[in-house]
């Protein structure tokens, strides 16, 4: 047990007033930013990443996530009181979850919404905490063509699995490693792509794209709807919670059911949406009562927010361990890491094990301070939509821009943001998937590096990607990946070869 | 049941109109974006293809990963111009309608004057302009509520960022006079 062990350590670190403080602001701030419109995970975390820079490593880390949990428990307020999901992932909590609140159940909806996705964050990092220490010992092991591998298998993954036409998601991964790569060559020390501008040779920052991205191309995605909206102000008293926790026992094949499904979807990348849609349709089909769903059954908010808090929890296993992240805010979280001197992946658990540790024992105490704290306050949250976007919108544009200048200092990369906020607005309107650019910016030059220091190794000879059964495994599972439509069809057209008669 | 609960309204008196016609139809920023695109991979490819983007002794040289990315984007351009021109559903859909576009231009071309502000006089003294003149001239909200708002928010990022957390902000004409 000696994951138990360094847990306990972790725990000791985060156990000062500073870092409680810290957690706080940090849930405070997250649900801020969860409940209004035009921000969301990625977008929080990536403008308030600049506050952290002065700070040590684990405050910052603690801070942060505790932003990406409370984004994670605002999103829920929304959805249920005012039917705007906050996130994609919170959709699927609207359809029973506002019909409760319309029932004048928003108390009991909101209480559920709160609990499961507490429960789900929890299996996720129980998750974490065994597995992460022994995939990353395991990873200890790989060498430039397994974790170049490794990168492939995550692009594929997203082009071949990924709901948005194939084309999108090529262009969206191919743009963000060429932009990856200009500046300055690592390798050869040349410049690449700068076209003697003095502003391109610091590169395109990966953050600054983010905020860009998300941030102001969200703001401007906001104003084209109307912002009216009504909804219902809701109090939680000690009785209702009380209520609905001596109910839990009875949903546990639901709770159990969307915790399994987000951990597995949270893990391969780009799975919290289709995490939270996946729990709340098979809680319907493995319901008896299946009519009910849809009108404000308690079940179909746990389902949801179980599956959505799993997925997006353990989101953050292949980014510790691999260092690959396995949503947007987690390759925010991996920007910042960099940011900090940290190289994420297998060698953190090795070099920096009080940031490892603490970083996962944060999650467990965020998530249950988190759940106190929303419990106590969603009155006051609730009433922040009040506020006319009028005045949040300038607020929103000043933070990003703060959030651009301080990565590096640089007016350029105000402009910059600028930019990357029209292409986000466009890409977002036509269909091109951001969440490939964003994981395409971030892993972009370890993949080149990767590449090439494999290619250096074998002699510039291909086999080197099947040169033994491991990354062999992983590059075939790769391929299979990206042509995965293609052998999916092929398979339903062998099937309706085969039997022809019946059809 | 019963609406009776409903305590939290906020009205949008400027919302879009619904029945606003279209600037643009979604086919055409799609083949427009193709077609960037395009352009952007063929001027990347050939600025790589000058670095250098074969093999020598010790391996890949600088331009030739991004050369092959440049490829693939290009490629990938091209099908999307291809299935624009053809795909009939898409040229028909609205990108955006004329009230939409000029709400979100009330966004963009504040937010653009605010960068531009920022160069010139600072970074706090251009937030204080966006915020407050935004909310007066995009909101309509009272002048006093703006000033006040805006100079509240801009000290209170000054005091987190240049004074308790170390992030220096651009700054300008205002903030040398007072010694910053």
């Amino acid at each position: 047990m000696e994951a138990f062990g360094l847990l306990l350590h972790g725990f000791a670190v985060l156990l000062t007033w500073k870092t409680l403080l810290l957690m706080m602001v940090g849930l405070v701030l997250g649900i801020f930013v969860g409940v209004l419109p035009g921000l969301g995970g990625p977008n929080g975390v990536a403008i308030l990443l600049p506050l952290t820079f002065t700070m040590d490593p684990t405050s910052a880390i603690v801070m942060l996530s505790c932003i990406y949990w409370g984004a994670l428990f605002g999103g829920a307020i929304t959805s249920i009181l005012f039917n705007i999901p906050g996130e994609a992932w919170s959709v699927a909590t609207t359809f029973d979850g506002y019909p409760m609140a319309q029932q004048g159940k928003a108390a009991e909806a909101l209480t559920a919404a709160f609990t499961s996705s507490f429960i789900g964050s929890l299996v996720a990092v129980l998750l974490i905490t065994f597995l992460a220490p022994m995939i990353s010992s395991f990873a200890l092991k790989f060498g430039p063509p397994e974790f170049f591998a490794v990168y492939l298998l995550t692009f594929c993954s997203f082009v071949g699995l990924g709901r948005e036409a194939k084309h999108k998601t090529v262009i969206s991964m191919s743009l963000g490693l060429l932009l990856a790569g200009v500046g300055m060559d690592t390798v050869s020390g040349q410049l690449r792509m700068t076209f003697g501008s003095a502003e391109l040779l610091r590169g395109i920052n990966f953050l600054v794209a983010v905020i860009g991205l998300f941030g102001i191309s969200e703001i401007l995605i906001t104003m084209e709807e109307r912002l009216a909206l009504r909804g219902h102000a809701a109090g939680i008293s000690l009785r209702v919670v009380l209520s609905v926790w001596k109910d839990l026992p009875k949903y546990w094949v639901t709770l159990l059911r969307s915790s399994v499904i987000g951990c597995w979807l949270g893990i391969t990348p780009g799975g919290a949406i289709a995490a939270s849609f996946m729990g709340y349709n098979l809680a319907k089909r493995f319901s008896k009562d299946q009519e009910s769903f849809g009108k404000g059954r308690i079940e179909g908010v746990f389902a949801p927010e179980t599956a959505a808090h799993a997925s997006g929890t353990s989101a953050l296993l292949p980014m510790l361990a691999l260092g690959i992240p396995g949503s947007g805010t987690a390759a925010i979280l991996l920007g910042g890491l960099m940011v900090w001197g940290l190289n994420p992946g297998p060698l953190l658990f090795v070099e920096h094990k009080d940031f490892v540790w603490g970083l996962i024992a944060s999650m467990y105490l965020g998530n249950v301070v988190g759940l106190v704290l929303v419990l106590t306050t969603v009155p006051i949250f609730a009433s922040i939509l009040r506020v006319p976007f009028a005045a949040v919108a300038p607020m929103i544009v000043v933070s990003c821009a703060i959030g651009a200048y301080a990565i590096q200092n640089a007016m350029f990369d105000i402009w910059l943001m600028l930019g990357f906020g029209v292409v986000g607005y466009v890409f977002k309107k036509i269909g091109i998937p951001l969440a490939p650019f964003t994981l395409a910016l971030v892993l972009g030059s370890r993949a080149e590096d990767a590449f090439r220091l494999s290619m250096i190794g074998s002699g510039g000879d291909m086999k080197v990607f099947w040169s033994n059964g491991l990354v062999g495994s992983i590059t075939t599972l790769a391929i299979v990946l990206l042509f995965w439509p293609v052998i999916d069809r092929a398979f339903v057209g062998a099937a309706r070869l085969l039997r022809p008669a019946k059809a | 049941m019963s609406n009776t609960e409903l305590e939290i309204v906020v009205d949008d008196p400027t919302a879009p109109e619904d029945n606003s016609p279209a600037v643009v139809s979604t086919g055409v920023v799609d083949i427009v974006v193709s077609l960037l695109l395009l352009a952007l991979a063929v001027v990347l490819g050939w600025d790589n293809w000058r670095t250098g983007a074969s093999w020598d002794s010790t391996g890949p040289q600088p331009g030739y990963f991004p050369f092959y990315l440049s490829v693939i984007l290009g490629a990938a351009s091209l099908y999307g111009l291809g299935t624009a021109f053809v795909s009939r559903r898409e040229a028909v859909e609205t990108f955006v309608t004329r009230a939409q576009l000029r709400r979100v231009m009330a966004v963009f071309v504040p937010t653009f004057l605010f960068c531009l502000a920022t160069q010139y006089l600072g970074l706090y003294v251009a937030s204080f302009l966006l915020i407050a003149g935004f909310m007066r001239l995009v909101g309509k909200i009272a002048l006093w509520k703006s000033l006040l708002t805006a100079f509240i928010f801009t000290a209170a990022m000054f005091v987190t960022f240049d004074i308790a957390f170390d992030v220096i902000m651009p700054k300008g004409p205002l903030e040398a006079a007072f010694g910053y």
